[in-house]
């Protein structure tokens, strides 16, 4: 029963090691936590890697750009949309190419619905994990409908792959700005509950305040980007330092907070879907007319060289490093993926914690096991 | 054959029509009682009065177990805007019935390198002390297997052995997950049992006696609930949430937490042991109410205001077996909104909670029991 493992020194005979993982209802995929306990409390987490990994990166050298978008979607797969947007931002500067207005403004609405639908299943998932089942069916409930916005203009429900290299795939549907309005009143109307149920609830209070704070400096040593980065004031959004698409035409807020505990870090995700309503409602009439996409050459080869584009993902950073040595395929890509970076503070947060807070403080970081192994 | 010559020759001794025996179970059971001793030596008497009192309770157990596992699902279903179970039978009644089956006919997975004895007994000791508290519970006028003259005290006592199993069946199965839950468990439900304890404890000196079917007569002329002011409303409140936790469920599943420990203490069971242990929980859940409506909402005793009027006599219509179905499945709803709503404490949480409730109704609790005095 005794698992051994490596780098702990003499006492890991007396160490009570389990194992959460592959297969548990909290790690949200196939992610394995090797924790060592003492009673009830954790004395440290080893993830082990590796469970999803297809070679996501090594495949992209045998792939033209185009095709590569569609392996994009499934890195993260919740935020799918933005994915296959940092892809082709960095295309499009390579190939140094000028894009419509009206497909900046479609990115950027397809980038905050893509938000919206993430936290509401990082919302949802949340509280599963802390045992409120009920959560997961109320927040379920509301991503459908940005999944159907999706499904109606896109084709897709999850792994979108709507943007190509020069514009989008197709125009928007006829529908998308009344079913968007439609979704935005009845979002509007049960954010509240959310917070009823969830955010003002004295068992949930118990549960994630104080949890597993992450400092400022910390943050920024270990790479923690995204909501989890800004909840301890680490001031990281791309959206507004290095604004792509149409986050320059557009005012919002940054959330920021700087306790950096499990209940900030859940409540950055919850300001910024309300954030990210504010965004949709600024561009949601006033889409440009015009071509939703360049007309591109039937072959894309990018200049030889090195290119980097990186844009706001749900859950941090995303980077892409392209080589190009002139070719029509890439001689080799690198994604900077927001998951990766975050879990390596894992073992730091848990420690002396409870079994039961390892949990909430794995669910307040809102992995998605896909986007660690690439 | 002979139970049935009983009822008839009971029911053909009634002056009134056949439905009156809802209100009054005393005669029939006497009644039946007298026809076996009229056919056979006291001893044969004694044991077929066994055997018809285990039939009946192992069916009524499997029957409520059924109806309880359908009515969580479709609780949580209204609570989570889904329709719940609604294929087999109309609005999915024989759902239930269905998974039964399904879990009998299921496979018994040997766990190696598990104490095979204990991993096998543990179920039945969480069955068994079941069957013990339901015994002892007032069900209606005469309807009682046992009325003992310290009920109270022997449901306390009864119902706190049932962590002997869940400890057994964490211990035995051989897996750090269910010894995880299994200890969670044990520290909860031994701590738990001082609220109860003292919960029931002013009720016990409202009524002056820890016989149940004294404590229900007790309140004819009103329920311990209104009658007993402020103590008992905070009695009551203690009561249902260490019941909850007792029973662990709702906020207070620890024990299981399916997202920390998969399923806490009986992870390593399958098929029919497995639905022990989920019958089980919910047979405890049904007790937990049921023993709160007898204690403070009357039990089988209709809602009476004062002695005797118009109202009590209106009241007294319903029959006591509705009465006290009735509340028992009221307060099991309570319950089954907490565990729906509210997120999973943590145990040192949970354990402080006790201790601060202990320490609020303890004082207030001794000293009402003083005062009383």
């Amino acid at each position: 029963m005794e698992e051994k493992v490596k780098d702990t020194g003499t006492e890991e005979k007396q160490d009570y090691i389990i194992n959460i993982g592959p297969q548990h209802p909290s790690t949200h995929g196939v992610m394995r936590l090797v924790v060592s306990l003492q009673g009830e409390t954790v004395k440290y987490v080893e993830p082990h890697l590796g469970y999803i990994h297809r070679g996501i990166e090594k495949m992209c050298e045998s792939l033209t750009y185009p095709q590569i978008i569609h392996l994009t979607d499934r890195m993260d797969y919740l935020s799918a949309h933005i994915n296959n947007e940092v892809f082709c931002l960095a295309v499009e500067k390579a190939l140094e190419i000028d894009i419509p207005d009206r497909v900046k403004v479609i990115r950027t609405l397809m980038s905050e619905l893509t938000r919206i639908q993430s936290h509401e299943l990082f919302w949802a998932s949340y509280g599963m994990d802390l045992g409120g089942q009920t959560c997961f069916f109320y927040g379920l409930r509301d991503r459908e409908m940005v999944l159907d916005i999706f499904e109606e203009t896109t084709g897709g429900r999850m792994l979108v792959s709507y943007n190509c290299p020069g514009g989008v795939m197709y125009d928007l549907h006829p529908n998308f700005q009344k079913r968007v309005k439609e979704f935005l009143t009845h979002f509007r109307k049960v954010l509240p509950e959310y917070d009823e149920i969830l955010t003002n609830n004295v068992i949930f209070h118990e549960r994630t305040v104080g949890i597993g704070p992450l400092l400022r400096e910390e943050a920024i040593s270990y790479g923690i980007t995204g909501p989890s980065g800004r909840a301890s004031g680490f001031s990281c959004d791309v959206r507004k330092h290095e604004p792509y698409s149409a986050y320059d035409r557009v005012k919002f807020n940054e959330v920021l907070y700087t306790e950096g505990d499990a209940f900030h870090r859940y409540l950055a995700r919850v300001e910024e879907m309300r954030e990210s309503m504010n965004i949709i409602d600024q561009l949601i009439d006033n889409i440009p007319e015009g071509p939703y996409a360049v007309k591109m050459k039937p072959v894309i080869r990018l200049p030889e060289g090195e290119y980097y584009q990186r844009v706001e993902t749900p859950r941090g950073e995303l980077g892409v490093f392209i080589i190009s040595d002139g070719n029509k395929t890439p001689y080799r890509v690198h994604f900077r993926t927001p998951n990766f970076a975050n879990l390596s503070v894992l073992n730091h947060l848990v420690k002396g914690f409870k079994i039961a807070d390892l949990i909430s403080i794995f669910g307040s970081l809102d992995y998605v096991i896909p986007d660690i192994d690439r | 054959m002979l139970t049935s010559f009983g009822i008839i020759n009971y029911l053909s001794a009634q002056s009134g029509p056949w439905w009156k025996v809802f209100y009054d179970f005393t005669s029939l059971t006497k009644n039946i009682d007298a026809s076996l001793h009229n056919t056979m030596s006291p001893f044969w008497t004694t044991v077929t009065e066994l055997v018809i009192v285990g039939v009946l309770f192992i069916l009524f157990y499997a029957v409520i177990g059924l109806f309880l596992v359908y009515a969580e699902r479709k609780v949580c279903a209204f609570i989570q805007n889904r329709l719940g179970p609604n294929r087999i039978g109309p609005y999915g009644i024989f759902q239930t019935v269905a998974d039964l089956i399904k879990l009998l006919f299921k496979e018994l997975i040997p766990i190696k390198n598990a104490d095979h004895f204990l991993f096998n007994l543990a179920p039945y000791i969480v069955i068994i002390v079941n069957f013990m508290v339901l015994a002892a519970i007032p069900y209606a006028l005469g309807l009682h297997a046992i009325d003992l003259n310290i009920g109270i005290f022997y449901v306390i006592a009864v119902s706190s052995m049932s962590v002997i199993g869940v400890l057994l069946a964490g211990w035995s199965s051989n897996s750090k997950y269910s010894l995880l839950g299994a200890m969670r468990s044990g520290a909860q439900i031994v701590s738990y049992e001082l609220s109860v304890g003292l919960a029931l404890a002013t009720v016990v000196v409202l009524a002056g006696s820890m016989q149940l079917s004294v404590i229900v007569e007790g309140q004819r002329t009103g329920w311990f609930i209104f009658k007993g002011h402020i103590p008992a409303v905070i009695a009551f409140v203690i009561y249902i949430i260490a019941g909850t936790a007792e029973t662990n469920r709702g906020p207070f599943d620890l024990a299981e937490a399916e997202s920390e420990l998969t399923a806490g203490y009986h992870t390593e069971y399958s098929g029919i042991k497995f639905a022990f242990f989920y019958l089980a929980e919910f047979i405890n859940m049904f007790i937990v109410a049921s023993i709160a409506a007898t204690i403070f909402f009357g039990g089988w005793m209709p809602l009476h205001f004062g002695a005797n009027n118009g109202f009590n006599r209106i009241m007294d219509f319903i029959p006591p077996v509705i009465w006290f179905f009735g509340k028992t499945f009221f307060l099991i709803w309570i319950i089954m909104l907490f565990k729906w709503t509210f997120p999973r404490l943590r145990i040192d949480q949970l354990l402080t909670l006790e201790c601060i409730g202990y320490g609020i109704y303890s004082p207030h609790g001794l000293a009402f029991l003083v005062i009383n005095f």
